[in-house]
């Protein structure tokens, strides 16, 4: 399969057809140095659930994929605005450090897993574990959440506008986990906590940076109860 | 007369008074310090009539290992076979990570991260740096891991597989706390599993990831604490591991619960036939290079691993020692603590004397990096030339020639682990002969 060439990418957007280019040259093309001169806008089409697609991308640049993609898609993103239209498999934005990845679907487990930072839009449903080990990123899902979403949460702000699945914020450190719907069950050392203005206006914020439409005072706040932060054999049980 | 109980000792006494008075488990540095069947448990047949030894001093033995060449378009090429294990900036001070760096380039090997990310003292100083991607992901960064010369999964440690890591609230500085996204002085626990994958065909999805984002420029380490290795071993290789580093139950830890040092895993010397037979089958032995640690700690120990079919081995807890870590000059200041040079194993408490284990500032201005970095360097030379004199006396002019038809075990234990035959004899036990 032939790399791609710059007479390839000329015209903006430029157009990356997985039918007939591998991911790797794809990559390759926007890990180029020079790949904002270039073209700054990209469109993907027919990804067909293939994996890695736009992954360590380090530049300013806008990539658009048409269609439902697989594991690890914009994986440890920085700078870069990624738009799945459609559904992203397992572990989408993990380990993101700036930017934004929008789906525009649905998406599977550990979306924007251990991320740092930058804002990840799902706008259908994510699935179990969403912003696992968070380490900072804002997370905006327009539907439901599934089980254990922001284990071990480190930094970060979690938006749900629809229902969070079992042991929500388990073991959660300095995680703000926000939820319109219900919550089935909270995990170890998760807790309701006040919502005082500041948080309305944090999370305002969020869902315009999201672009949902939603009432923020319908939203609950959830965050560490701190108390297993240093172990203590009372707390045996909950560990 | 006073008669003590084999299984109630005092040790076994003191740990039930211990644990009734805290209500906490017992958390500790280190490796296993039960005695199991190890290196020493086997012996090399030097040449004499039926083989040609080589001459000491005149006939050339090399050490070279080449790691990572199966997909990485820039493998590393290494001097000695003998590298540093993976220790995190956190367990270990700033300045022991400077010291690992300097020993380790001075002898042309590699250095590794740990939990918690690179630091510019360990990148600045390390000519080959391999980076750790750890189930926590503290500090994962992905320049860090394009500022890397290799990538190494880890699934798991031989002091602790199948656990996640630790890092007590005293070692949580304003530094390791940032570094790690975390509030000063809590108790760290990290992940035992990695938050976006599962099992060996996501591995291979997740390789593929890490190489593309690198551009398929660094070999992909996968490192797996001893267990079912056999079956570890294969699944890795599989998914696509560059290198498989092994490591056995004697390996060390900064932070773990005894029970689970001493009790969980296998040694050293039992799972490496494992892996060999596994990359063997597998046609891919010495394609997929094999890195064994775990209790390795002088030139023998090299040359037996080379024997059984590593490629080459790492070294954490004698490279510490090699720094200063148990000094006997600092024995006064270990009583102080409860221990003694020799025993000391509290590298969770960040109260390390010798400035190693710790994050304390005044405690790490103890160590001189380059003084440290000096020896290091010393023992791996030390290491690497003992295991060429064996080589020679066994007729290798590489150590990757030492074979297991050189070596005989001691004990009938050794023996069938390491799957070579009782010295004197022809048997191998678990594989029938005389």
């Amino acid at each position: 399969m032939a790399a791609l060439s710059t007479s390839d990418v000329a015209v903006e957007p430029a157009v990356v057809d997985l039918s007939f280019t591998g991911v790797r040259e794809l990559n390759a093309a926007l890990h180029a140095p020079d790949v904002a001169d270039k073209a700054s806008a990209w469109r993907v089409t027919s990804p067909a659930g293939r994996h890695s697609i736009a992954v360590g991308l380090d530049a300013e640049v806008d990539v658009r994929i048409e269609g439902h993609v697989g594991y690890y898609c914009a994986g440890m993103n920085q700078l870069a605005t990624v738009t799945v239209e459609g559904n992203a498999g397992v572990g989408v934005a993990e380990n993101m450090m700036s930017g934004t990845v929008r789906v525009r679907g649905n998406a599977s487990q550990s979306a924007g897993a251990t991320a740092h930072g930058g804002l990840l839009v799902v706008e259908g449903s994510a699935s179990a574990r969403c912003g696992i080990s968070m380490k900072g990123v804002d997370i905006v899902v327009g539907g439901d959440v599934g089980h254990m979403s922001a284990f071990m949460g480190q930094a970060g702000r979690l938006v749900v506008c629809g229902d969070a699945g079992d042991a929500l914020g388990d073991s959660v450190y300095e995680a703000r986990i926000y939820v319109a719907g219900a919550v089935k069950s909270l995990g170890a050392d998760c807790v309701e906590k006040e919502v005082r203005p500041e948080h309305l206006a944090e999370l305002a914020g969020l869902l315009h940076a999201a672009g949902i439409d939603a009432d923020a005072t319908s939203f609950r706040r959830y965050g560490s109860a701190r108390r297993l932060y240093n172990f203590h054999v009372d707390n045996a049980s909950a560990y | 007369m006073l008669r003590e109980s084999a299984t109630f000792d005092r040790a076994t006494i003191a740990e039930i008074q211990r644990a009734a008075e805290t209500g906490i488990y017992d958390i500790r540095g280190g490796g296993a310090k039960r005695r199991v069947p190890h290196f020493d448990d086997l012996l090399f047949l030097g040449a004499s009539m039926s083989r040609y030894p080589l001459e000491g001093y005149r006939e050339r033995c090399d050490t070279d290992v080449v790691l990572g060449d199966r997909h990485a378009t820039y493998p590393l090429h290494l001097s000695t076979p003998v590298t540093i294990a993976g220790m995190s900036f956190g367990a270990l001070s700033g300045r022991a990570k400077e010291a690992l760096g300097r020993g380790a380039s001075e002898v042309g090997t590699s250095t590794t991260t740990g939990d918690g990310g690179m630091t510019p003292e360990e990148r600045g100083q390390s000519k080959h740096l391999v980076y750790q991607y750890l189930p926590s992901r503290y500090g994962m960064n992905p320049d860090h891991l394009r500022a890397a010369d290799a990538i190494e999964v880890v699934l798991g440690q031989g002091a602790k597989p199948g656990g996640g890591g630790m890092l007590l609230g005293q070692k949580i500085t304003e530094r390791v706390a940032g570094m790690r996204t975390l509030p000063m002085g809590v108790d760290q626990r990290s992940a035992c599993r990695h938050p976006d994958w599962t099992g060996p065909d996501d591995l291979e999805i997740k390789i593929g990831e890490l190489r593309e984002i690198t551009d398929w420029e660094k070999p992909i380490y996968v490192k797996i604490g001893a267990s079912r290795t056999y079956y570890d071993v294969k699944l890795a290789a599989k998914a696509g591991a560059d290198v498989i580093v092994l490591d056995g139950m004697q390996g060390g830890t900064a932070a773990t619960q005894d029970v689970f040092i001493e009790h969980v895993g296998i040694p050293t010397l039992a799972a490496l036939p494992q892996a060999v037979q596994a990359l063997q089958e597998e046609g891919l032995h010495r394609q997929v290079q094999l890195v064994v640690s775990g209790g390795i700690r002088n030139g023998a120990d090299v040359a037996k691993c080379m024997a059984l079919g590593a490629d080459a081995v790492a070294i954490g807890t004698a490279a510490l020692v090699a720094l200063g870590d148990n000094s006997p000059h600092l024995d006064e200041e270990y009583r102080a603590l409860g221990s003694a040079a020799g025993f000391y194993d509290d590298w969770q408490a960040g109260r390390d004397p010798a400035g190693i284990t710790t994050q304390d500032d005044e405690l790490a201005a103890r160590l001189d990096p380059v003084a440290g970095g000096r020896r290091l360097a010393n023992l791996i030379r030390v290491m690497t030339m003992e295991a060429q004199v064996i080589a020679r006396a066994c007729g290798k002019a590489h150590l990757h020639s030492l074979e297991p038809e050189d070596l005989v075990a001691l004990t009938i234990e050794a023996a069938a682990m390491a799957r070579v035959p009782l010295a004197g004899t022809s048997w191998i036990p678990g594989q029938g002969g005389l």
